[in-house]
């Protein structure tokens, strides 16, 4: 089976080709002006609020700097530093293995319910709807309600869990079961990929599922060789973005054994998330340096995560226009 | 207003380490602290003082009616550090803030902190007036840093029908001898298969070690404010306490099952025979009255092993930020604040709430010697359930018997350092040793650096 999908047409030139030298479109100042002054505020947000910031940041994290003092240069001391700290490592190996549960988890979830959606008909804008309610709901008190639903005790899930004869695990103070437990509540805000993969879904030409059909494909390989395909630029945008979000968890794990719940100081290492460590050492033992060279240690893991995902991303993902 | 380059730095940092993380950080709380500084002879603004309740609002009158030219300005919400650092490091900061008294030493090590002995001496504060282990706590390198407020202190809460029913006494819960009150919190726990019904006597870890190793004759924190987390009598304590969770089911079913009380409810922990008894703080006495108030409690004083009563306490502070910029009246707020007048008027205020609920007056707790003894003789009196009274009368009885944490400029870190240790133990991580031997390391680390 073969499609022919039609070339993307030509951008039109701002002015006419005969104007103009081959390949180099003259563009009017006026029109150029303009274009900054509408830019503008985002430029100056970008600069003031993040481009300036990390400039800074990554002369502090060659500082002692406690918030208070002026920063003292140590040279590559905090690095050295954090090369060693037991915790750092530990942080970082909480946190991939976390993002290695949820992030393919999430995936899966998330296309199992926009292929639900898509399948609803006129109903679909209530379910969007409604799969989207949960990621208006504040993190906090998200992660508060999970805590009950997962207490080994006498949370909701393990009752559930023991109607069909299976005996649950105390999913917030088991060190073993407690990124697991992580993992589930933060399904709680898929929505928004949810709605991404069923735009995706809803883009696919129904004429592919019909010819699929005619030659005898089944739903499982329509699924795999058309679907999967087709909707592969959203399942690689939404495994960066997820990725991402997983390395950065902070709230809900914060929340959840950090948060100074009454009257405990109760915090398990395994839910100690490299921002969470990161969040500590700012500013709970004022090391602003030592944090912002964390915060640049995780910057470059997530490049270089990502840098691997999108050169992977060229044997898997199919581009509509691509030859 | 110009922005210097420590203020620069510190906003920039601040945004780009949580940018570069992704951290969304906390939210101030809805005050502006750094703004709110207007500064003048005839304003003061505060942080961390929270939403006062009767007692609060009762001395912030008597502050507005001796000082009727200054406007006083509450930021309520709790104690922020990050709302904190950023008001001082921007140069902006309130005139005064609230915190615990456990933070004084760190907060006054960076210079976060102005030393009040000057102004204390100006409007002529008898320092004297305050319990000592709480004047203790604010002073570092013998200078104060902080007006203690509030003195919270631990005793053991039981529940009473649950020991009557096991044929026991609350003596049969002392922490006088350990061995036996590993025994009798066998027998109080309940337990079906792997499902918890009762916890015989929680130990409260990983925030009462300090209790349980100054019950066995050591201090977490030496004179000096140096560390002396891996002291063999702390290691026996925690693993005393330890072996207390672990005969109880183990910590994680112990602590799943704890976070399902609602101990603020009226089918409290106590009410539903979830617990017997557990070390806590006297405020929680009044939450008891009010909530169950038919409740059958029992109690007796936290002692050593040598059957002394000690209790560990804490509580609040009023500190100066460094760059405040009334300090004057920031300093006349601490006087009036914690003056034995000042809480005799929020003990009237807090008699009248109790009348109006039908309560009992359980005490006000303050670090001000004088002023808890006149507020006892004058409001509490017998209330007719004794085992409420009888616990009230121990909390009095501990605050001639408590102990503070001694302050250290590492303060945080060694706290950091020994809860982090008490928490690999509980999750079987490392034993009690081991544990305490690197929290030693990391804390004594910590402590050279700002020594």
């Amino acid at each position: 089976m073969t499609r022919t999908f039609p070339a993307r047409p030509a951008e039109s030139p701002a002015l006419p080709a005969a104007d103009r030298p081959p390949g180099k479109p003259r563009r009017n100042r006026g029109e150029i002006r303009a274009a900054y002054g509408f830019l503008s505020p985002w430029i100056i947000g970008f600069v003031v609020f993040t481009a300036a910031p990390m400039v800074i940041s990554l002369y502090l994290s060659f500082t002692d700097y406690d918030q208070i003092n002026a920063p003292n240069y140590v040279g590559g001391e905090n690095y050295r530093q954090l090369l060693q700290d037991p915790k750092v490592a530990l942080a970082l190996r909480n946190t991939l293995i976390y993002a290695v549960m949820y992030v393919p988890a999430a995936m899966a979830v998330a296309l199992a319910l926009a292929m639900v959606l898509n399948r609803v008909g006129r109903a679909a804008g209530f379910f969007r709807t409604v799969f989207y309610l949960p990621v208006m709901t504040p993190t906090v008190a998200a992660a508060a309600l999970f805590l009950l639903l997962l207490n080994g005790q006498k949370g909701l899930i393990n009752r559930s869990l023991a109607l069909i004869g299976v005996h649950g695990p105390s999913w917030t103070t088991d060190s073993s079961w407690i990124k697991p437990g992580l993992a589930l509540t933060m399904l709680w805000g898929l929505g928004g990929t949810v709605v991404i993969y069923l735009a995706a879904l809803q883009q696919v030409p129904k004429d592919l599922y019909e010819a699929a059909q005619l030659d005898g494909a089944g739903s499982i390989a329509r699924f795999r060789r058309i679907t999967l395909p087709m909707i592969s630029g959203a399942l690689f945008f939404t495994m960066i973005v997820l990725t991402i979000h997983s390395l950065q968890m902070f709230d809900q794990a914060y929340t959840m054994f950090f948060g100074g719940q009454q009257n405990s100081t109760y915090a398990n290492d395994a839910a100690l998330f490299y921002v969470i460590y990161l969040f500590q050492q700012a500013f709970g033992v004022l090391h602003m340096g030592y944090a912002s060279a964390l915060a640049w240690l995780l910057f470059g893991i997530i490049i270089l995560i990502t840098a691997v995902q999108v050169r992977l991303s060229k044997r898997f993902v199919y581009y509509e226009g691509e030859r | 207003m110009t922005i210097d380059r420590r203020s620069f730095l510190f906003g920039a940092s601040g945004v780009a380490a949580l940018t570069l993380a992704g951290c969304g950080g906390v939210k101030s709380g809805g005050s502006k602290s750094g703004s709110s500084s207007s500064g003048g002879a005839s304003s003061v603004t505060t942080q961390g003082f929270g939403k006062p309740d009767d007692v609060g609002q009762a001395r912030i009158d008597a502050f507005k009616k001796a000082y009727p030219q200054v406007t006083v300005r509450i930021n309520e919400g709790d104690f922020d550090p990050q709302q904190f650092l950023s008001s001082v490091a921007s140069g902006n900061p309130t005139d005064l803030v609230y915190l615990e008294r456990g933070l004084i030493g760190t907060y006054a090590a960076k210079g976060a902190l102005q030393p009040l002995d000057d102004l204390i001496s100006d409007v002529d504060i008898d320092t004297g007036q305050y319990r000592k282990p709480a004047l203790k706590q604010v002073t570092v390198d013998d200078k104060v840093y902080g007006i203690p407020e509030f003195y919270n202190t631990r005793n053991i809460l039981i529940n009473g029908k649950a020991l009557r029913e096991a044929g026991m006494s609350p003596q049969d819960l002392s922490t006088t001898d350990w061995n036996k009150l590993h025994a009798n919190a066998a027998k109080l726990f309940r337990a079906s298969g792997s499902k918890i019904s009762r916890i015989g006597f929680d130990p409260k870890l990983p925030e009462f070690l300090p209790l349980w190793a100054k019950g066995n004759g050591a201090d977490l924190v030496n004179e000096d404010g140096s560390p002396n987390l891996d002291d063999p009598k702390i290691i026996e304590a925690l693993t005393f306490a330890y072996s207390l969770i672990q005969e109880q089911g183990g910590w994680s079913k112990f602590k799943a099952f704890r976070d399902t009380w609602d101990i603020f409810g009226s089918g409290n922990e106590f009410v539903k025979n979830q617990a017997v008894a557990f070390p806590w703080e006297g405020w929680y006495v009044n939450v008891l009255v009010q909530s169950s108030p038919n409740l059958d409690l029992q109690s007796v004083q936290f002692t050593d092993r040598q059957g002394n009563p000690t209790s560990f306490c804490d509580g609040s502070a009023w500190a100066i930020p460094k760059g405040a910029k009334n300090t004057k009246a920031a300093v006349q707020w601490m006087k009036a604040m914690t003056a034995t007048d000042t809480w005799l008027q929020a003990g009237a205020a807090r008699a009248k709430t109790v009348e109006k609920n039908k309560s009992i007056f359980t005490g006000l707790w303050t670090a001000n010697t004088e002023a808890d003894h006149q507020v006892h003789d004058k409001y509490v009196k017998p209330s007719g359930r004794p085992g409420f009274d009888q616990a009230i009368n121990n909390y009095y009885a501990s605050t001639e018997s408590a102990f503070a944490i001694n302050p250290s400029k590492a303060g945080s870190e060694i706290k950091t350092a020994w809860t982090d240790a008490v928490n690999r133990v509980l999750a079987g991580q490392q034993g009690p040793e081991q544990a305490l031997k690197q929290a030693q390391s990391e804390a004594a680390k910590a402590y050279s650096a700002v020594k």
